[in-house]
Formats: C-alpha cells, sequence, structure tokens
C-alpha cells in the first residue's frame, strides 16, 4: 500500500542529494571551482568529491569550429610521386631501362619493358614496393598497398590499391593531427581541441578564438619547405614555379632538392640588422647543414630557390659557401607572414593539403546573450508551469513542482559527471523538458482522479492510480526516447546538446515523476489523513 | 479546492463525428503542403544549401542596412541576403555557395571581416561547403525515416499492428502538416529543425499512445463495446490529461518563444505549432483511423482472461 520502509526513503533521498551535489560544480565559474575544491579537507578521497562540470558548447562559450579534410586528391599526388622515384631508383639499381621512360597514368605509374631477361630482374624489386596492409602481427590481412600488372607485351603498371588509399588516408589523418596540434600551439591559443572525425577528416575546435583567419591560414598551407637551385638556360630536368615577388610570373627551377623542411632544427621570426625587414633564421641539422653546405660552395654565384608549397617565395643569390647550418629566409615578407612560416617550418608538412569544408564562429557577445537568454527562458517556463500546476492540483501540484525541481537538478547532475556539452539547443531541451516531464506526474494524478471518482477509498485510488498510468508511462517516454537516441546518432555539435538533455530528461523523470511523487504524496496522505482528494 | 478544471468530468462528447471535417480537412492540408513543397519549397539554411551566414553587430548600435546591402552586393559573391533584426543594431548577411569547390568558400568571410570589421562586430560566421552540407542532407533525411521506422516497430511489439499502423500515419500526419508549416512561414530549415521534428514525432506519439493505452485497457473490460464507442471513451477519459500536457508543454515554449533569443525562437515556434497539431491529429486522425483499420481486426488482444475479469 502507501508505505514505504525507512531503508527505501532513505535511498530514494542518498541518490537524490547525490545527484544534486554532482550538479554545484556547474554552478559555479572557474575561479569558484578552483577555490571549492581547494577549500576541501585534503582527508577527504578526492572521487568522494563532485568536481566535473558541464562543459559550454562553442556556441555558449564562443569560439571557432573548423572542419578539416584531407585533401584526397594531392595526397595521391603526392604518393604518386613517391612511387615514381621509388621506380626510378629500382631501374636504375638494376640497369633496366623503360622504353618510354615513367609515364603517370590514373592512380599509379607505367614502364615499359619489352625484354624478358629485364622483366625478370626487374619484378622481385617491384614487388617489394606492394606492402601489406594492416597489422602482420595480428594476422589482419586487407591486401595489398599497390597493385602490379603486366602485359605480354612488356607493360608494366603499378597502381594505388583502394584498401593502399585508404590506409594512407588514415595515417594522414594521424599525421595531420600532430602537425595541426604544433601549429596551434605555436600561437598560444589555450585549451584547443584536435579530433579525427569521419574516415579523412580532423575537427578542430577553439573555445574563445573569435577570428579564426590566422588559424586558417596556419592549417591552409601543406608547410612543404624545399631549398633547391633556380636553374640555368639550357638545363632540362626542370619544374616551372611561380615566383611569389613578382606577382606569380613563373621560372624554372631544378627539380633536384638540396635540403627540405624535414632538415630544419629549428625556425625563428626576426628583423634583418640592415634592412629592417622580417626575416626567418632558420638552423639545419647535420645532414641538412652538410648537404647545404656542400651545394653552396659549388654553385657560388648562382641563385637558390627557397620553395614553400611549390611556390617561390624567395630566390637568394648564393654569395659565398653557407657552411655553418644555419641561414635565413628573407623577401617581401610581413610580420604576420613571417610568424606564420616559422610556426609552419617548425611544426613540420603535413601529409597533404587540408581544405576547409565547415567554419563555425561564434563572438563571445553572442555566447553571452545566448545564455542570458537561456536563463530567463528556464525561469519563465518553471514559473509558468509551477503556477500552472498549483493552480490545477494543489497540493499534489506542489508535489509535482518539487519533482519537476529536482528533475531539473538531477539533470545537471548527470551532465556534470559525464562532462556532457550544453549548447543552446541544449537549452532549449532544457526548457520543454520543464513541460514535458510534468506529464507523468499528470497521467499519475488524471487516473488517481478517476479511480477515487469510480468508487475507490483515497489510499487505493492512489495505489491503483500509480499502478495503471505506469505502463502509459513507461510507453509514452519509450517512443519520446527512441527519437531522441536517433537524433543523438545522427546529429552533431549543438544538435545533439539538444538529444543528450532530453535522453538524460526522460531517464530522470522515472526517479523523480514516479518514486519520489509516490513517496512524498505516501508521507502527506501519513500526515494529513484526508478523506477527500485535494484537487 | 481545484481552481481551474480545463475539460469536465464524466463528458461524454462525441470525438469521433468530428472525423468528417478532419479527414477532408487534413487531406487538403496536406496536398496543399505537397503543392507548395513543390511550387514554393523550403527556405533551406546554409546546414543543407551551403553558404555563408554571417551575424554582425553595429559598434554604434545603428546599423546601417543599405549600406551593407549596397557594399555586399558589391563583393560580387551572388545574390546575398540582408535582413536587420533584433533591437540594437543587429544585421544577418547570407551568401550563397560559391562555385569553385571546398576551398573557395573562405574568400567571403574574408572579404566581409576587411570590409565591416571596423564598424560592426562579428557575432556568428557560419560557413558550410557543399560535401558537408549535402551529408548533412543525408542525415537529417536518414534520421526522420530511421526514427518513424523505429517508433513503428516499438509500437508493433507493444501493442497491436492495428493501433501501431493508426499512431504511424498520424506521425506522418504531424510531420507533413509540420514541413508545411515551414514553407508557409518561411522559417530557415537546418539542423535544428530536423531536431524539432524528431521532437514532434515523438510529441505525436507519445499523446497517442496514451490514448491507445486506454483504449487497449478498455478493450479488455468491454469485450463486445463497437470501436467507434470505445475509442470515444478512450478520448474522453484522457482527454483532461491530454490538456494538461498540451498546455504545460505549450507554456515552457511560449516562455522560449519570448524570452529564449533569436537563434532558439524558430525552434521554439515550430515546436509551438507542433503541440497543437499533435493533439489534433492524435484525436482527430490517429484515432478514427482506427474505425477503418479495425480495432479488432486480427483480434489479437493479448490478454488471460483472469487479469480481464479483474479489471472489471
Amino acid at each position: 500500500m502507501l508505505r514505504f520502509s525507512r531503508s527505501k526513503i532513505i535511498a530514494t533521498v542518498a541518490i537524490i542529494v547525490i545527484g544534486l551535489l554532482l550538479a554545484v560544480p556547474s554552478t559555479m565559474n572557474r575561479e569558484q571551482r578552483q577555490a571549492y575544491l581547494n577549500a576541501i579537507p585534503s582527508w577527504i578521497p578526492s572521487w568522494l568529491v563532485p568536481s566535473r562540470a558541464i562543459v559550454l558548447g562553442l556556441d555558449l562559450q564562443g569560439g571557432s569550429h573548423v572542419l578539416l579534410e584531407v585533401d584526397q586528391q594531392d595526397l595521391l599526388r603526392g604518393q604518386i610521386t613517391l612511387l615514381r622515384d621509388d621506380v626510378r631508383r629500382i631501374l636504375r639499381d638494376t640497369r633496366v631501362s623503360s622504353q618510354n621512360g615513367i609515364q603517370t597514368v590514373q592512380r599509379g605509374v607505367q614502364i615499359r619493358v619489352p625484354d624478358a631477361a629485364d622483366r625478370e630482374r626487374l619484378m622481385p624489386r617491384l614487388r617489394e614496393l606492394s606492402q601489406p596492409i594492416g597489422n602482420a602481427m595480428l594476422g589482419q590481412s586487407g591486401g595489398n598497398s599497390v597493385q602490379i600488372n603486366t602485359t605480354p607485351d612488356g607493360v608494366i603498371t603499378l597502381t594505388y590499391t583502394d584498401a593502399g588509399i585508404n590506409e594512407r588516408v588514415r595515417r594522414a589523418v594521424d599525421q595531420s593531427i600532430e602537425v595541426v596540434r604544433r601549429r596551434i600551439d605555436a600561437t598560444g591559443t589555450t585549451e584547443p581541441s584536435i579530433q579525427r572525425q569521419g574516415a579523412d577528416r580532423v575537427l578542430v575546435q577553439v573555445p574563445g578564438l573569435q577570428d579564426p583567419q590566422q588559424l586558417k591560414a596556419l592549417l591552409g598551407e601543406t608547410g612543404n619547405l624545399e631549398f633547391r637551385l633556380l636553374a640555368q638556360a639550357g638545363a632540362t630536368d626542370v619544374d616551372m614555379l611561380p615566383m611569389q615577388d613578382a606577382g606569380g610570373q613563373r621560372v624554372p627551377v631544378e627539380r633536384r632538392v638540396i635540403a627540405e623542411g624535414g632538415d630544419l632544427t629549428d625556425a625563428q621570426p626576426a628583423f634583418d640588422s640592415q634592412t629592417r625587414q622580417p626575416i626567418v633564421n632558420f638552423r639545419f641539422n647535420i645532414r641538412g647543414a652538410q648537404r647545404f653546405g656542400q651545394a653552396t660552395t659549388e654553385n657560388l654565384g648562382r641563385q637558390l630557390a627557397i620553395v614553400l608549397d611549390n611556390r617561390v617565395i624567395s630566390a637568394p643569390t648564393i654569395q659565398s659557401p653557407i657552411t655553418g647550418g644555419s641561414g635565413q629566409i628573407s623577401g617581401s615578407f610581413t610580420v604576420e607572414q613571417v610568424n606564420n612560416l616559422a610556426v609552419l617550418l617548425r611544426s613540420g608538412a603535413l601529409p597533404a593539403k587540408l581544405t576547409i569544408v565547415e567554419e563555425r564562429t561564434v563572438g563571445p557577445g553572442l555566447g553571452r546573450d545566448s545564455i542570458e537568454a537561456g536563463k530567463l527562458a528556464t525561469y519563465v517556463a518553471a514559473v509558468f508551469v509551477v503556477l500552472f500546476m498549483f493552480a490545477t492540483y494543489g497540493v499534489f501540484g506542489l508535489i509535482a513542482n518539487i519533482a519537476l525541481l529536482v528533475h531539473v537538478g538531477l539533470i545537471f547532475g548527470l551532465m556534470s559527471v559525464l562532462e556532457a556539452t550544453l549548447t543552446l539547443p541544449g537549452i532549449a531541451g532544457i526548457v520543454l523538458t520543464i513541460g514535458t516531464a510534468v506529464d507523468s506526474n499528470v497521467l499519475i494524478y488524471e487516473r488517481i482522479r478517476e479511480e477515487v471518482r469510480s468508487g475507490r477509498s483515497i489510499v487505493s485510488g492512489i495505489q491503483a492510480g500509480f499502478d495503471r498510468a505506469f505502463a502509459t508511462i513507461v510507453d509514452s517516454n519509450s517512443t519520446m526516447a527512441i527519437a531522441a537516441l536517433i537524433l543523438f546518432f545522427l546529429g552533431s555539435g549543438p544538435v545533439r546538446g539538444f538529444a543528450v538533455v532530453f535522453i538524460l530528461g526522460i531517464l530522470t523523470t522515472v526517479i523523480t515523476a514516479v518514486t519520489l511523487t509516490r513517496m512524498l504524496i505516501a508521507l502527506w496522505y501519513q500526515w494529513m489523513r484526508p478523506k477527500v482528494l485535494p484537487f | 479546492m481545484r481552481l481551474i478544471r480545463l475539460w469536465p468530468e464524466n463528458s461524454h462528447f462525441d470525438f469521433m463525428r468530428l472525423r468528417r471535417f478532419s479527414f477532408p480537412l487534413s487531406a487538403v492540408i496536406s496536398i496543399a503542403t505537397a503543392i507548395v513543397l513543390v511550387t514554393i519549397g523550403l527556405n533551406f539554411g546554409i546546414d543543407f544549401k551551403g553558404g555563408t551566414l554571417m551575424e554582425i553587430q553595429a559598434k554604434s548600435g545603428q546599423a546601417d542596412v543599405a549600406q551593407i546591402r549596397r557594399t555586399a552586393e558589391g563583393f560580387g559573391f551572388g545574390d546575398v541576403e540582408v535582413q536587420e533584426f533584433g533591437t540594437g543594431g543587429e544585421v544577418s548577411l547570407r551568401f550563397p555557395i560559391q562555385a569553385g569547390g571546398e576551398s573557395a568558400q573562405a574568400a567571403v568571410v574574408q572579404k566581409a571581416r576587411d570590409t565591416f570589421s571596423n564598424e560592426y562586430d562579428f557575432r556568428r560566421v557560419e560557413t558550410v561547403g557543399p560535401r558537408v552540407s549535402g551529408e548533412l542532407v543525408q542525415s537529417g533525411t536518414i534520421g526522420v525515416v530511421l526514427s518513424v521506422i523505429a517508433v513503428l516497430f516499438y509500437l508493433w511489439f507493444r501493442f497491436e499492428r492495428e493501433l501501431a499502423v493508426a499512431s504511424i500515419i498520424g506521425t506522418l500526419h504531424d510531420i507533413v502538416l509540420t514541413i508545411g508549416f515551414f514553407v508557409i512561414t518561411r522559417h530557415e530549415f537546418n539542423m535544428t529543425s530536423i531536431a524539432a521534428i524528431l521532437t514532434i514525432v515523438g510529441y505525436s506519439l507519445n499523446e497517442t499512445v496514451v490514448v491507445f493505452d486506454r483504449t487497449r485497457e478498455l478493450m479488455r473490460r468491454y469485450k463486445t463495446m463497437p470501436a467507434e464507442e470505445l475509442l470515444n471513451l478512450s478520448i474522453n477519459h484522457t482527454m483532461s490529461r491530454t490538456i494538461m500536457t498540451a498546455v504545460t508543454t505549450a507554456l515552457s515554449l511560449l516562455a522560449l518563444v519570448l524570452f529564449g533569443g533569436q537563434a532558439i525562437q524558430g525552434f521554439a515556434q515550430v515546436m509551438l505549432y507542433g503541440v497543437v497539431i499533435c493533439t489534433y491529429s492524435a484525436i482527430c486522425i490517429s484515432s478514427p483511423m482506427l474505425i477503418y483499420i479495425g480495432l479488432r481486426g486480427s483480434e489479437s488482444v493479448k490478454v488471460p482472461e483472469g487479469r480481464a475479469a479483474a479489471a472489471e
């Protein structure tokens, strides 16, 4: 009947109190939370102290959300170049010549070796280029990275397989995350979140960043630095590359790379002592210093080509051999450009170009306004519903209101423990929950009224009301939960925040609307012993 | 003692008669929605259409909309929509998606920032490229379809097949009418709108389930009562709860519409409309639909005799 055992009451109250305590850290700002954590006596084990708090979404605290995608075309182009270099090396090693050189085909390269004996020598070496994909130790096999086809007349085609490309993309995303992290850290930005998303994307979230222009400039460059030589007249093995200073005019640059970004140990922005121009000072590692020293000694008087992402950013004349292992990049740069360049060189090159496919930035003012508006709407909704419930159900309305307030408190408590993200749609979810949470109470109360009207005593009416309404409560909340779950799995960012609030709201209803309400009504009954229902 | 009574006790209103008006009415509105959806179409936001949205606020508190429009049109980024909103000199700018793939979108933001940042604060900047917008359309559509299917199976499992089918018809009706609302009011249709539609799906079923729960219970008690009478009784029994819940939900949504701020207002308005539509369809569409589908068609009232007797 309406009796609650003491232990049951204690258990219910304990769960609710713990749930509400968990919400406490979320009510404080950062400094208050620190002060509160410091104030806790040290003899209390830390896991007993609620310390986790709700995270505010970027739409509420302001900040930038940038979604980057690894450019697969660019990556494949780079991979094909590598493959071509490998094939050239193998042809040289085995002293086999291809009749029409090395042709680039879609996804790979092609050579033509009509002589069978030559092919015999060549093929084992070429097969080494095709590596199995997956972790060999675990015995997984995802096929090979490169497929080799041979025709009877001696045309050999090496192409990357789908699995090979996917594997490469996966690795490229991992590498990109590292490089992106180094670049963002170099700007002194606090607490950036950088994570993989899907197969080929990196999501960067930077709270508090108002203008992601610099961030985008930094992430938009691959950062591939090469030291080469400007080609002399009549040279063959050259690339025509645009020159930054000369309005994009193309100049011939030797293919041979003297040293590259990976050979640098440091790069710092500075000012030239004579011209007061912004420059970048760099230092080579041993290998780079050696090769650079040798090349500058041999090519005195010629022009160096400093190439960044296939643009010649500077082409100084070699005045004297540079053997000390350090140098500078000068040109017509702004201060911001040399700062970015130094960061790019220090952080290393990206494995492929990253493209920005989505950007969302919210200024701190808008975030603050949204929080204020959300708070106001929450209070107003609560007042509306509380008054309405009281006017309709009297004492039972009061009990439902207590359950409602506990319900909202528990949502915050659960969100704190889960360190869930509260977004603007999430606030809307909380407000909406205020309206729907009382539904369970309404179902129960209306049922009680019906039962009492059909001749039951108050006690048995209350009992039957709870019992019969329960199945309906489960059904009506389940349908809501299904819709919310699907939203959670498909939505992203702010919308997901809405789904989280809604799902947690449905879970806590069971505790508050059913258990807590029942207990309070039982206590009220034992105290008042009423003869008629109060509504 | 009770101050408010929204529905009389022991009512015997003939809700089933309403179907003579509600069926044709809903049919007409649904067809009209299909027509306006095709001819006018939804006002897709940048989530689904791609492009760039900016909200800027005049530092002086006074925005010169005409000036902004002239300047922005001069950028050469296509048709730009410029709109003033709020009271503090806030202006929104919408640029269409730029040809030239993912990287072409950044130029819009760059240009606008360079031009306006002296006199205006950038409160929000969102750019969605063609690929992401395509994916969002896909996941939004999957979400709505999947939720309808999932709920159908849940209802089938919990209730008889006839009840499940009737509730899904009601839910589809609510989705269609909500989309019609989006078309007519020109509310922006974006990812938050999908959230609103899914919430409406949940609420719609919630309403129907409460009525059908009662129908199922009454079916066990009155084994020979005709469907029409049974349904009328179910709705009359649950009517005060239906009204109570609709009112409390509407009250909290009203608070959102009035005070929730511009960004959330659209969502709240749609939901408010949804609450009205869901309540209507549970009573005037799903329930009378059962008269035609056949309430005891498969005679699958799975209840042991003993319990049915006890309920009397």
